[in-house]
């Protein structure tokens, strides 16, 4: 691995990454069964210098904010390089949003360069809010032959010869502004700099190590925190591989496993608990005997394993499961949303240790993981090197607010001096999450102080970011809230959406609101979409200027309703 | 019936069987995440399914917004 203190950007850490393993490979791109491309470190040099030096002829310069929005494949990571080569700032936004939010991000961020997907960037300019973008360049990738591109280049075409200038960049200057919400409401676009990247690297993968050898398949989307880091930045500055999958479905996830013989890999709960769906489909579907005979397997793994993972042990008690995963697995990350226990323990029995972690995007990546020393499902994690967290004003069970300080934690909100008072105080970023540390220094969270869910797709939903999907629904007023910030759970799970109505005096709830609600639901991506429902007596109090009293609205809710008030939709 | 409607039908009949939910449950109009009760990758097994029944290739993204039988069938018509 590289020695990151050396250097003061990630451009420099990736350029000279390029040039130490030059004949490793660094990049399979696989859709379906069928590979795509292969890149070696000197052949993603070769193909990224070029792009680097059309940016900086077409005047991109250090500071200036390229966005890129593509699903996971090597073009991704290209892109990137060229950025930051150029001493740029990337701006990574998730591909799933649509066209109205992406177009309403890229002028937040006020990035002026775009690297985007041709069926995501069609979607973009059929978009009414399109004629008002500042973009000055846009680099389309994979556009059929003669498709109009409204004024794009081809991200094939947009090649240059000579050698790019490298544009080095100081550890405070900013690397990355990644949004973590605000689409419908006030965007929280999160500052980082190359400082917070490569320290999170460094306590990373002071854990978790990468090498040559090691292939890290990539299916998170790579602008989320995690695949940024252990799908890019860590594998590349240890000479290991990145395997891009251009598909979520199930059967070419188990296949890559197999084909590519998968070191490690990074899920959201919902992958997670689909890998488990499946295996203990096959389970059953085994003879009695080989099915008494696995588990007396698995009960002997667990036994032989209780302090430490044991790989080499495990793989040959259950061959058949690790071959399945390709035979090489090491361990699977998770993290961001709410995970069963029972899913982590199944997988640490079967010898695939799972750890589970607990980070936010305003703090790079990471900032607890499970060590595996010992297996916890229970907790997630200790601090990773370098991250001090603390609990704000526990209760009586040693419950309170996670604030966290360290050199991850991001500079600031951009544009927004008040949110960032609000979220950094005195050098700690309060989370908004609940929890507490138990007697071996593990964090055990209990739920959340903010008003939001994470989905089992690791989506942080914010509810003012959906409502204007409610805008106009015939009833005195409305407002969304997460269920579990009315009423506090201490638990992670059940995360769901409410929309609260007020009703005009003498008006009745009829079937046709009702159905009103549920198409106005169906318009939102699925996992934005609200779970239920409940009435408000009275009006909600507002500001001067009208806006929702939100956290005064809530504690009358709770006065007076409890849980089982939610009509589920 | 119309191509379409076949299509539709054909899709329904599909979705009932390898979910094991009773066909008459399943409307065109249905949030078949709400009415089957899965997730956004037991869709994406639905997809497969259709595939393999239609002899066409979906890449993921066209199921990106869709979230009704309706609307599917109409991605699905314009490859057959």
């Amino acid at each position: 691995m590289l020695n990151l203190d050396q250097y003061t950007c990630l451009g420099e850490a990736l350029r000279d990454a390029l040039d130490r393993w030059p004949n490793e490979t660094c990049l399979i791109e696989a859709d379906r069964d069928r590979e795509k491309t292969r890149l070696t470190y000197s052949d993603f040099k070769e193909v990224a210098l070029p792009l680097a030096r059309a940016l900086e002829d077409a005047g991109f310069n250090s500071g200036d904010r390229a966005a890129i929005i593509m699903t996971n494949q090597s073009k991704w990571l290209i892109s990137a390089y060229a950025v930051f080569y150029r001493g740029g700032v990337l701006v990574p936004l998730d591909y799933k949003l649509t066209a109205a939010e992406h177009l309403q991000l890229l002028a937040h961020s006020k990035a002026k360069f775009l690297i985007v997907e041709y069926y995501l960037w069609r979607a973009i300019t059929q978009s009414p809010e399109f004629k008002n973008n500042k973009l000055t360049k846009v680099l389309v990738t994979e556009a059929p032959l003669g498709a109009d591109l409204a004024g794009a280049y081809r991200w094939e075409d947009f090649r240059r010869k000579g050698d790019p200038a490298f544009v080095s960049r100081g550890r405070a200057d900013v690397a990355c502004i990644v949004y973590s919400s605000g689409t419908g409401g006030r965007p929280k676009g999160c500052v980082l700099t190359h400082d917070n990247y490569l320290e999170q690297c460094k306590a990373l993968t002071a854990w978790y190590p990468f090498w040559p050898g090691v292939r890290y398949l990539s299916i998170l989307p790579t602008n989320h925190a995690i695949d940024f880091m252990v799908g890019f930045i860590g594998p590349f500055v240890c000479g290991a591989c990145v395997v891009h999958l251009r598909t979520l479905r199930p059967e070419f996830v188990r296949d890559a496993f197999v084909r590519y013989k998968i070191t490690y890999v990074a899920l959201v709960p919902m992958i997670l608990k689909n890998l488990e769906r499946g295996l203990r489909a096959k389970f059953d579907e085994l003879s009695a005997g080989k099915r008494f005979l696995l588990y007396r397997m698995i009960a002997l793994n667990k036994s032989l394993t209780r302090a430490h993972p044991k790989v080499g042990l495990s793989r040959k008690l259950l061959s058949g499961v690790h071959q399945g995963f390709g035979g090489e697995l090491l361990a699977m990350f998770t993290g961001g949303a709410f995970v069963e226990p029972s899913t982590l323990q199944f997988f640490y029995d079967l010898g695939i240790p799972v750890a589970n972690g607990y980070g936010l995007t305003e703090a790079g990546t990471s900032l607890t993981l499970n060590d595996l020393k010992p297996f916890r499902a229970d907790t997630v994690g200790k601090p990773l090197p370098g991250v001090e967290l603390r609990i704000l004003n526990p209760d009586s069970d040693g419950i309170g607010e996670v604030a966290v300080h360290g050199k991850t934690v991001m500079s600031h909100y951009l544009d927004d001096p008040e949110l960032t008072a609000q979220t950094i105080v005195d050098g700690w970023l309060v989370t908004g999450d609940l929890g507490r540390f138990d007697g071996n220094g593990h964090l055990q969270l209990f739920g959340r102080k903010k008003n939001m869910i994470v989905t089992e797709g690791g989506k942080n939903i914010y509810p003012e970011d959906i409502e204007n999907a409610f805008d106009g629904l015939p009833v005195k007023e409305c407002c969304i809230f997460a269920a579990n910030y009315l009423w506090p759970a201490k638990s992670l799970g059940r995360e769901m959406l409410v929309l609260l109505l007020r009703l005009e005096q003498n008006q009745e709830f009829t079937e046709a609101l009702k159905q009103e609600i549920i198409a106005r639901n169906r318009r939102l991506p699925d996992f934005k979409r609200i779970g239920g429902y409940l009435m408000c007596g009275k009006d909600f109090p507002r500001t001067a200027s009208m806006k929702i009293k939100r956290i005064e609205l809530a504690d009358d809710v709770r006065k007076v309703l409890g849980r089982a008030a939610v009509v589920e939709l | 019936m119309t191509a379409s409607n076949q299509t539709l039908e054909q899709i329904l009949n599909l979705a009932a069987a390898h979910f094991k939910v009773p066909r008459e449950k399943l409307t065109a109009d249905d949030d078949f995440f709400k009415t089957l009760g899965i997730d956004s990758l037991q869709a994406l097994d639905l997809l497969t399914r259709l595939e393999h029944h239609f002899h066409i290739e979906l890449p993921d993204y066209e199921l990106q917004g869709v979230s009704d039988f309706r609307t599917l069938a109409e991605r699905i018509q314009v490859r057959l």
